[in-house]
């Protein structure tokens, strides 16, 4: 244990925590959402992330992307990037709930069978890029870490005064992009005719299809808000860590249903409150004792929050007013 | 009031002048078997008991009746568990059971049935009896693996085959077995009882609606609960059907269990009751004989703003 | 509708096998029990063509059976969990670690935990635990890993349940990776104690050579296992199982006392989990974290459902099937992941009661197929 690691550089693993936690609570939002509406885990939500960054990849590839880029350039190639990894996350979140889930409502399935069906498209997923493109391609395609060009240079724009916190531009991005994001997706599910939809279904499924709400285009929407979620996700983890992996979608991706269990599963501004959080406590813990342990940190503390309020830190429920 | 009396005294206190002829009925059977103490439920604003107050003696058969929303089931589940009071107990022979666990409260010795019939679908008839059967075993999980526990069987449980008998005879029979044994034993004769046996074997999802409320009815007697609560048990019967079945209730109370009947059916809870608690809004609105209840004016007040259930 | 006859005519052959007379049961359960004792030297064409050493980069034939049996034990075990209970265990590569982790931290000789008992009680560096006593200490530990993790999380709704198993199975492999102290660390733990028997030929008994010995050992074990399962299912225990997956209120209304019913089942699962993982580590007489991937986990329950959970027949079939062919088709190796998870979506979209399906369970989805059809009719 050593806390003065922490201690005396507070300041800085905040900033740290609140940058990881930005993508977690991102990530999040897919569970959350599609919890609240199906109350259904996707577990293949993670691998959904995980094709983000590699569209990000495949774009800067494409484009010759680099950082010794003009700004312009850069922040052309970003959003461009930004755009594909949106699309290539929702056109797969909407695959899954396509082949997988669909037929299984059809059916009627017990919820038991939804999340094999969700661990079965997680695999297939994670083995289409780790064995089956690079048995077509080969590298970069396999189980290796791969690298992603840092586009964005990453500079200081400002220092927090009194405390001397230097804050690099790519925290700055992350940091507002996802709150841009989650502040746009809350109005749009508060404000819009879709959104009351969405919140109608998640209250009470039978009534709302009674009202003429279409259940079928409801999810729908959801997968694909989730998604584009995730790929904004992607996007900002790529410009932070300048990596990507076949499985790197499992860790990101149980940390995230972490958060929003932790925020209120069903919830959107959980999802946001759980992701910083977690994301804090997280580095605060790889400080007091070292990263090896900060994946066991984050399941314990999944565990101490379903036991002692289950229902997470600002309750549950897609549908109430608060979204 | 105070909380603690001579149960006499309290039996004598509220059954003050207007039911003493119910009373009497029951008189020799005597004592009071469940206690509604002043029970008060809030739901968030909403009050669904208000300071509701009565009590079933044991060996009757008691109605309890009102309007829909007038709090009946809400009562029921308070008193087998589902919901704990806001305010006031319930006591099952003197012990306070509000907000026991409902599988304590079987074992307590009350069983129920459900409005809308929640058998174990994919179950036989046989096997939802001896679910309830098994409530009374006392074999475990680790007497089931091994069978350690050993019981000296009587003459009529030895087997008929030469060598097992003088096994049996040597090292007995697990407990296991007997219970099991005793359990289908007496689940086949619970089916006879309530008349349908002739479809012991068949999942309970493919049975008639009319077996299905019996069989529920046959579940909760195999708990062998003292006291047995039926929640609209002749809903969607037919006038020959309800005949049948205030014969079948009326032989429950025979076998000595004391019986709660929750109906909308008023000719049915009056032919069949010894005592009748009506409900509205929440609270207790009357209580008496069959007889005293259908005169009274607040009760046909009552229920003449509910057409539908004087029916 | 090729799906409703497919079941039904799986119901068919076990109606008749279950209307066959009893010795006819008794004589061909023995043929099947004999004819799984002598499979290690089934070397007569053209049946041999399922052995997996045909070529001679195959892997050992025996070897393969005994790694067959024990993750039907596993299966089995996690059969008790998922199929009876009804409860989602992902974590359950958590339990058989810790069954493959007892036996190698406390018999064999270089284990840190052994070293720290010799140095604090002066025994010779020879000293271990014997292999016999490690068995209860296996099952008394995932035993008690399984009650302490049940306990508090059954109580929460099933898809949770889960998600907490799920962190179980990753917290035991990543601690076991990080206490280099205890557990040696990534680089594990050599000397991994054998069951006791007599030499032959100047080695122990239970050797590397002759795996078929172990073959057989873990083949008693799973038909013990077998049959104390399916005591299990035909007895209170078993009925009180399925009236909670059926309606748990109702269950609680009738004196089952659902937690206690729940963690039962978790508990049994746990232990059965234990003695697979303690046959594994024994058998490989070594024992390090990366045998004990989250993957493993998805293995065991893709066998139980693939299988038909429920019907311990079933979940045998599913955990030959998951182990026999990436081994038989070992060429494959590398695609085995990507297989298994194409056929867990394809399987349980297809046929949700999977491929050998318990008949109740089968019923219980025709059911809700049915009742989804008459919703979606409505709508």
């Amino acid at each position: 244990m050593d806390f003065d690691a922490l201690i005396s550089g507070l300041d800085r693993h905040t900033l740290d925590g609140i940058t990881r936690g930005s993508i977690y609570a991102l990530v999040a939002l897919g569970y959350t959402m599609v919890y609240g509406v199906m109350k259904l885990i996707n577990f293949a939500h993670s691998e959904v992330f995980m094709v983000g960054t590699w569209t990000v990849l495949g774009v800067y590839t494409v484009l010759g992307a680099t950082s010794g880029m003009g700004v312009g350039a850069v922040i052309g190639a970003t959003v461009l990037a930004l755009l594909a990894a949106m699309l290539a996350s929702a056109g797969t979140a909407l695959a899954v709930e396509r082949i997988a889930y669909r037929p299984l409502r059809k059916k009627g399935a017990p919820p038991l069978i939804f999340l094999i069906t969700g661990i079965g498209c997680s695999l297939v997923l994670v083995e289409t890029f780790g064995q089956v493109l690079k048995a077509f391609f080969g590298p970069p395609f396999g189980r290796v870490t791969v690298n992603v060009p840092s586009v964005i240079e990453t500079k200081v724009v400002f220092t927090i005064p009194g405390l001397d916190l230097p804050v690099t531009n790519t925290r700055l991005l992350i940091i507002i992009g996802a709150i841009v994001m989650m502040v746009a997706l809350d109005t749009f599910v508060n404000k819009s005719r879709l959104g009351r939809g969405v919140r109608a279904v998640a209250q009470d499924p039978d009534t709302a299809s009674l009202m003429g709400v279409n259940q079928e285009r409801v999810i729908m929407l959801v997968f694909v808000l989730g998604g584009a979620m995730a790929g904004v996700a992607a996007l900002l983890f790529t410009v932070q860590y300048d990596i990507t992996k076949f499985d790197i979608g499992f860790i990101i991706g149980i940390k995230a249903f972490t958060a929003a269990v932790l925020g209120g599963i069903g919830n959107l501004r959980g999802a946001l409150v759980g992701g910083l959080l977690l994301g804090v406590v997280e580095v605060y813990a790889s400080q007091i004792w070292d990263s090896s342990w900060t994946d066991v940190t984050a399941f314990i503390v999944l565990v101490l929050v379903l036991m002692f309020r289950p229902t997470g830190l600002l309750g549950e429920s897609l549908g109430k007013a608060r979204a | 009031m105070p909380e603690h009396k001579i149960e006499g005294a309290e039996v004598l206190k509220d059954t003050s002048d207007h039911d003493a002829i119910a009373h009497e009925a029951s008189g020799a059977m005597g004592d009071v078997l469940l206690e509604v103490d002043h029970v008060t439920l809030r739901f968030g604003g909403v009050v669904a008991l208000n300071d509701v107050n009565f009590e079933i003696r044991r060996g009757e058969i008691l109605g309890l009746i009102g309007p829909n929303g007038a709090g009946k089931t809400t009562c029921f589940n308070a008193m087998t568990g589902v919901y704990t009071p806001t305010d006031g107990t319930i006591r099952f022979k003197g012990k306070e059971i509000a907000g026991t666990k409902p599988h304590r409260i079987n074992h307590l010795g009350i069983a129920r049935t459900f409005q809308n019939i929640r058998l174990f679908p994919e179950m036989s008839a046989l096997e939802n009896v001896m679910v309830g059967c098994d409530a009374r075993h006392k074999t475990s999980v680790l007497g089931v693996l091994f069978r350690a526990y050993r019981v000296r069987p009587s003459e009529e449980e030895l087997p008929a085959n030469g060598i097992r008998r003088s096994f049996a005879k040597v090292f007995g029979i697990s407990r296991h077995t007997l219970e099991e044994r005793a359990g289908r034993r007496r689940s086949m004769e619970l089916l006879r009882f309530v008349g349908i046996a002739d479809r012991a074997h068949e999942v309970a999802r493919n049975l008639p609606y009319g077996y299905q409320r019996r069989l529920e009815i046959a579940r909760a007697l195999a708990t062998e609960p003292e006291l047995i609560c039926l929640d609209e048990p002749a809903a969607g019967f037919n006038p020959a059907e309800k005949e049948d079945l205030m014969g079948l209730i009326r032989r429950i109370r025979d076998l000595g269990h004391t019986v709660l009947v929750i109906e909308h059916d008023m000719k049915l809870v009056l032919g069949v009751t010894d005592r009748i608690v009506v409900l509205e809004f929440g609270q207790k609105i009357a209580e008496g004989t069959p007889e005293e209840v259908a005169r009274n004016p607040k009760v046909i007040a009552a229920y003449l703003g509910e057409p539908d259930d004087a029916a | 509708m090729s799906q409703i006859s497919d079941s039904i005519r799986g119901l068919q052959i076990g109606n008749r096998w279950d209307r066959a007379p009893k010795w006819v049961r008794s004589v061909g359960l023995l043929l099947v029990i004999a004819f799984a004792f002598y499979l290690p030297f089934l070397n007569v064409l053209p049946f041999a063509y399922i052995r997996t050493d045909l070529n001679p980069t195959g892997s050992d034939w025996a070897s393969v059976l005994f790694l067959i049996v024990v993750y039907m034990i596993a299966a089995v075990g996690l059969n008790v969990v998922i199929g009876f209970a009804g409860l989602l265990d992902l974590g359950y590569v958590g339990f058989y670690a810790l069954g493959a982790y007892s036996v190698a931290l406390f018999g064999s000789p270089s284990s840190p935990v052994v070293e720290a008992l010799q140095s604090r009680f002066g025994l010779s560096d020879e000293w271990a635990v014997p292999f016999v006593m490690c068995i209860p200490i296996a099952i008394a530990m995932s035993l008690t890993a399984g009650v302490i993790l049940g306990a508090p999380t059954l109580r929460l709704r099933g898809d949770y349940l889960a998600i907490v198993t799920l962190g179980f199975g990753e917290i035991i492999r990543i601690t076991a990776r990080n206490l280099d102290n205890v557990t040696g660390g990534a680089a594990g733990i050599t000397q991994v104690p054998v069951p006791p028997g007599p030499e032959v030929d100047g080695r122990s008994f239970f050797n590397t050579i002759d795996a078929e010995r172990w073959y057989w050992l873990a083949l008693v074990i799973l038909i013990l296992i077998v049959f104390l399962a399916s005591r299990l299912e035909h007895s209170r225990v078993g009925r009180a199982w399925l009236a909670i997956r059926e309606d748990e209120d109702a269950a609680a209304v009738m004196g089952v006392a659902g937690f206690k019913f729940k963690l039962w089942a978790f508990a049994i699962g746990a232990s059965v989990g234990g003695l697979a993982g303690l046959l594994f580590g024994s058998k490989q007489q070594y024992v390090e974290p990366n045998a004990f991937m989250l993957n493993l986990s998805f293995l065991f329950v893709a066998m139980v459902v693939i299988g038909g959970s429920g019907n311990i027949v079933g979940v045998l079939v599913g955990a030959f099937l998951l182990t026999y062919l990436p081994e038989r088709f070992r060429e494959l190796q590398e695609w085995r992941p990507f297989a298994f998870g194409l056929a867990l979506v394809l399987v349980m979209v297809l046929r949700p009661q999977g491929l050998v399906p318990s008949r109740r369970r089968a019923a219980e989805i025709e059911d809700r197929r049915h009742e989804a059809e008459e919703a979606a009719a409505d709508a």
